[in-house]
């Protein structure tokens, strides 16, 4: 019942969201044919204007830009004038999905493991080396391990290729520079939630019960301790859907990422909300399952609705 | 409250001291900044002045080498350091009160409440940061434009613009501690103790200040550890789109993407980027273990590892 | 990630399952479309914004459109001079204002249909009609009527002095004697356009399958951000002179990834100055496949002359004759640029800078004291405005400590976002801002009529009657010498009198290609090299 109220409120914040950033990009300065080179008379300009309907009044723009929505229509991007938004979409979004899952399982196939056995494995030096790691991802950027990989295992030994997109070995380097930070904020949110997990009450029951230590953790003390994993699970797969700015112009990754900081720098109005309508869909929808896997992983947790 | 005994934040203060690494830590952090506050009058070196010794590795004049205008890198590390410790203090300030608070809030209150301030989390989430920052610093500096030319040289005009900065990224910075933190308040706040305290009649407040927050501050300390290397990252990310700091200015992370980017399998300038990296590196691990040392003091169980 | 047990172990185990089989399903799509290797890979700059020529701006969509499409003429492979295109000879009326091109009678689309002198109006009056908005229209202002019809004072299409005298003659009229017409009939704006399919799919015409087209190549593909992919054109009338079959244009985002891409032969030439990364320009100078050559680029700072206190020609001039110009291009920019005092490159024909400012701080000094400012004391707050950039950066620190240094005068740098300094330097909210200005075509006009009084991109508050009024005689004259004598009289006012401008330096280009496998790509001042005639040699083991 709750859930299905959640689903419902879904198209209403969508069309406030979509406001929201249409309005939003309206105050920042400069517009989408502002240029270098301006045109010979402003009377061009003005056409163009007028040819996007930016001439009219705003909210007789918003009403255009829903009508077209309805049709399934994001409108035109200013930028790639022969392109609209959903060709842009369609285009980019399935190479940043495909990029951002492997990302996404890296970073939790690398962080959850990692942060468990930090917690688990007693001992302070183990712990320093387990925490220290995953900070060392975290501190590192993109921008750093990115050239790095590439450098080593691409332009050096190479077992990979420098960049672009369409081969599965061009896959990898992606998927490790880009999860590669997300794994160590796994890593440390996990072995947290361990740890805390492991001195929780129902778990000195089971081991009143003679399990062994591992079985416990990982049957009764996981499912508590990947709460804080889970919830930033959610933004963080829609993040990383959506793509990533700096590995995709490191490794000439066609997706969505380079489009979704251009559009905005650009001031292509109409593109900036199509990116924000399609990454709220993905977040409040991920927001909505994490909601869902935490009544499923914790019984605790009741939702009022 | 004086009590001839220890009072619980006495006991966690002499928990936190017994701990070697996180007092450890604690001083080389006391250190750091010791030196980087003080740098300007420990050293001869300026970090503005151009000199012909372009791009040096290390050496006795210059410690950390050169940057590719000549300047002292070692000087400029200092200088980039205070400013990134200032974007580090002011995201996890606005995280830790905006964040934590929010967070507890939706999730103790539940029900409407939860719903509303988490949706509102996930608009602000979906807007895209990089216009709401634009939109933000140029509005400020609309509205600030005289009192900055009056109050401030030019010298100090850049600092002043660092604060619109700071406002870009403390509004961006708490969303996610607002999530992770309502997720366990969530669990918490249908746990045993909490109902017999509301049972007892104790008010909200008490409850969640005796009961919720300090279950919650593992997971605050830690993702609080998390969320200033990312402000400081995403500070250098704003600086590369013409948004952050002015030079001659610089950052930690601005530094290093200058580095990264003479990552390249011609030639490296390896101390361009090892030594920023290095710097944050370890002033982040110094946090993360006083923030552990921290925890394990507060934690209202008591567990000692 | 170990196998988790029951009853938590399932669903987990579903989900990664699930997760894996769409990871894998990504992966098999963007395979799916794997084809063999172009004959040729050109990294071509940053993504193209369009191919439409009348919408295009930009370089890189420049180069691409115009092997998609061709005008009257096109430019020499060597020069990138004007050469016959798809008109196989002109007659130029006596005053010079009248054009007769008669157009090649085998002249066909890709699609087999005859190139007419219909086809030809059409094109040019589609970037005319004010309801598409073209961008360069200007560029066809030379022709007589075009403007009016362009800016809504006249509204009959028919009015604009080009017309058809029968099915392969077209006649235009100008404004005036243009010495650099042939060449504008080269570039995008005057390319011929398929009426047909243009009419038939409106905006989104690019998309049409087959797109025809009447230059060298077709266009088979276009994914963004990813690559253009284009073929020869076998209904061409020069096809025989067309080398390679299929081409690959690919942008680049990142010019370290672009240096990559050909260190590991995934491309073959690299070219555009925004691919090649500069911190490595001085090192990549030493190599025999890197190539640098003289640019029609000017690069200089943009002086509000309508606020305090560069409103004052002496303050301007102490602040340019302080500029170590060679200090910049030696230890910034480092790829060879030519330092300058004026503002128009060298190499276009016939046509002399005059010298501008050389470097004298004593005499700066002075004009600075004059102006009210003995040792800098009393000077306003100003900033000096670029978009953000390493190499912006680094040129506006040299400049700011040279100013400090010599005139004791404190500049404040300002970087910032690219429509934020555009937005500011259009509405002159800015003391002084950094520019730059690319030629369309080989003529000093390209770059000095910008700053005439009424133009949209002088950008400086400077209005000068007596430099309307060279710049109006230059062009009404149909004699060289005396044109070329204008225009360095306007010159002068620009970089000795008034300075509006600090000029800095002169761009050189740059590009990337292994001469031993490449062949028939020249470097020229205009960085053009039509695709059609350049080859690449098979080599052995190279993939």
């Amino acid at each position: 019942m709750y859930f299905l109220k959640r689903l419902m409120a879904l198209p209403p914040l969508l069309l406030l969201i979509s406001l929201l950033a249409f309005l939003l990009v309206r105050i920042a300065p400069g517009g989408p044919f502002d240029k270098e080179r301006k045109p010979a008379s402003p009377e061009i300009e003005r056409r163009l204007l007028e040819r996007y309907h930016l001439n009219e009044p705003l909210w007789k723009q918003y009403m255009l830009y829903l009508k077209g929505l309805s049709r399934g229509d994001f409108g035109p991007s200013l930028k790639q004038r022969n392109h609209s938004v959903n060709d842009i979409i369609g285009q980019a979004l399935p190479v940043s999905a495909a990029l951002g899952i492997s990302a996404f399982l890296f970073a939790l196939g690398v962080g959850i493991p990692l942060g468990f056995y930090t917690a688990v494995w007693k001992g302070r030096w183990f712990e320093l080396a387990g925490n220290s790691m995953a900070l060392l991802f975290v501190c590192v950027p993109a921008l750093v391990v990115g050239p790095l990989l590439v450098i080593v295992f691409a332009v050096q030994w190479k077992l990979f290729p420098v960049a672009l997109w369409g081969d599965p070995l061009q896959f990898i380097l992606p998927t490790v520079t880009l999860g590669i930070y997300f794994s160590g904020k796994v890593a440390r949110l996990m072995s947290e939630g361990m740890v805390k997990t492991m001195h929780a009450p129902y778990l000195v029951t089971a081991r009143a019960k003679g399990l062994s230590e591992t079985r416990i953790l990982w049957k009764h003390g996981f499912r508590i301790a990947v709460l804080p994993v889970v919830s930033y699970s959610g933004p963080l797969l829609a993040d990383l859907l959506t793509g990533s700015f700096v590995v995709e112009s490191l490794f000439q990754i066609p997706g969505m990422g380079v489009f979704v900081i251009n559009s905005a720098l650009n001031r292509d109005y109409l593109l900036i909300v199509g990116l924000v309508l399609i990454y709220a869909f993905l977040l409040l929808v991920l927001n909505l399952l994490v909601d869902v896997a935490y009544t499923w992983l914790d019984p605790r947790v009741r939702y009022k609705s | 409250m004086s009590t001839p005994t220890l009072s619980p934040s006495q006991r966690a203060w002499q928990q936190f001291y017994r701990n070697p690494i996180s007092i450890t830590s604690f001083w080389v952090l006391v250190v750091l900044i010791f030196v980087v506050v003080l740098h300007p009058w420990i050293s001869h070196q300026s970090p503005t002045a151009l000199t012909d010794a372009i791009a040096q590795p290390p050496s006795s004049s210059h410690w950390f080498g050169t940057d590719l205008m000549g300047r002292d890198l070692l000087s400029r590390l200092m200088y980039g350091a205070r400013i990134s410790m200032l974007v580090g203090i002011v995201g996890a300030g606005v995280s830790l009160l905006i964040g934590v608070g929010w967070g507890a809030v939706a999730g103790y209150a539940g029900g409407r409440w939860d719903e509303v301030m988490m949706r509102i989390v996930d608009i602000l989430y979906s807007l895209p940061s990089v216009i709401f920052v634009i939109v933000l610093i140029t509005t400020l500096e609309g509205l600030f434009k005289n009192w900055l030319q009056q109050t401030f040289s030019n010298e100090t005009a850049g600092m002043a613009r660092l604060l619109f900065l700071f406002a870009g990224l403390g509004a961006v910075s708490w969303l996610t501690m607002a999530r992770i933190v309502r997720g366990e308040v969530l669990s918490l706040s249908t746990s045993n103790f909490v109902d017999a305290s509301r049972a007892m009649g104790a008010s909200h407040f008490h409850i969640l200040r005796t009961h919720i927050l300090p279950n919650v501050a593992g997971v605050v300390i830690v993702y609080l550890t998390l969320t200033i290397p990312s402000v400081i990252l995403y500070e250098s990310f704003l600086s590369y789109l013409g948004l952050g700091i002015q030079p001659p200015q610089a950052s930690l992370g601005s530094l290093m993407a200058e580095g990264a980017a003479q990552i390249n399998p011609i030639r490296i300038y390896w101390w361009m980027v090892v030594f920023p990296g290095m710097l944050l590196v370890v002033m982040l691990l110094a946090l993360n273990f006083i923030g552990d040392g921290l925890r394990d003091a507060l934690d209202p169980h008591g567990r000692h590892r | 990630m170990r196998p988790l047990n029951s009853p938590l172990g399932k669903k987990p185990r579903g989900l990664f399952y699930f997760l894996s089989l769409f990871l894998i399903s990504g992966i098999l799509a963007g395979c799916s479309r794997k084809i063999d290797r172009a004959d040729l890979i050109i990294i071509n700059g940053k993504e193209v914004e369009s191919l439409d020529p009348a919408i295009i701006t930009g370089q890189p969509d420049t180069r691409i459109a115009l092997t998609l499409f061709e005008g009257l003429t096109r430019f020499n492979e060597v020069h990138a001079q004007a050469e016959p295109g798809l008109a196989e000879r002109w007659d130029i009326s006596s005053d010079r204002r009248i054009y007769t091109f008669h157009l090649r009678t085998n002249g066909v689309w890709s699609t087999g249909e005859p190139i007419v002198a219909e086809d030809v109006l059409y094109s040019w009056l589609r970037v005319l009609n004010p309801m598409t908005a073209a961008d360069y229209a200007g560029n066809l202002y030379y022709i007589k009527n075009a403007e009016e019809y362009n800016t809504g004072k006249l509204t009959n299409a028919a009015d604009v002095a080009v017309h058809a005298l029968d099915r392969y003659t077209v006649q235009v009229e100008l404004v005036n004697p243009t010495p650099f017409f042939l060449e504008l009939c080269a570039f995008q704006t005057h390319a011929v356009m398929p009426r047909w399919t243009i009419e038939k799919y409106g905006d989104r015409w690019i998309h049409a399958r087959p797109l025809p087209s009447s230059g060298a190549y077709q266009l088979i593909d276009w994914r963004l951000e990813d690559r253009v992919s284009i073929r020869k054109n076998p209904n061409y009338w020069d096809a025989a002179n067309v080398q390679m079959n299929r081409v690959d244009l690919m942008p680049a985002n990142s010019p370290a990834t672009a240096l990559n891409l050909y260190l590991t032969k995934q491309v073959d030439i690299v070219w555009d100055k925004d691919v090649i990364p500069a911190e490595l320009v001085d090192l990549l100078k030493k190599r025999r496949d890197f190539h640098v050559f003289d640019y029609l680029g000017s690069y200089f700072v943009r002086c509000n002359v309508t606020r305090k206190p560069f409103d004052d020609v002496r303050v301007r001039k102490a602040f340019a004759l302080v500029i170590d110009k060679k200090r910049i291009t030696e230890r910034v920019t480092r790829g060879g640029e030519r330092p300058v005092s004026f503002l128009v490159p060298p190499g276009i024909g016939n046509y002399k800078s005059p010298e501008g400012l050389g470097f004298s701080p004593e005499e700066a000094r002075r004009l600075l004291s004059e102006a009210g400012y003995p040792g800098g004391k009393g000077f306003p707050r100003v900033s000096y405005h670029f978009n953000t950039s390493r190499s912006h950066e680094m040129i506006g620190i040299e400049l700011q400590e040279m100013w400090r240094r010599e005139l004791g005068v404190e500049v404040e740098l300002r970087s910032m976002e690219w429509k934020t300094y555009l937005r500011a330097q259009s509405e002159l909210d800015f003391d002084l801002s950094r520019s730059s200005w690319v030629g369309d075509y080989n003529d000093p006009n390209t770059f000095l009529d910008m700053f005439m009084s009424a133009n949209p991109n002088n950008r400086t508050g400077w209005k000068n009657p007596q430099f309307d009024e060279w710049m109006r005689k230059a062009n009404a004259t149909d004699e060289p010498v005396q044109r070329a004598k204008y225009l360095s009289e306007a010159e002068t006012l620009i970089v000795r009198t008034d300075l509006p401008i600090l000029p800095l330096y002169i761009y050189v280009g740059f590009n990337l290609f292994d001469p031993d496998e490449i062949t028939g790509l020249h470097n020229n001042i205009r960085d053009e090299h039509p695709i059609r005639t350049i080859k690449k040699r098979k080599r052995e083991g190279v993939r």
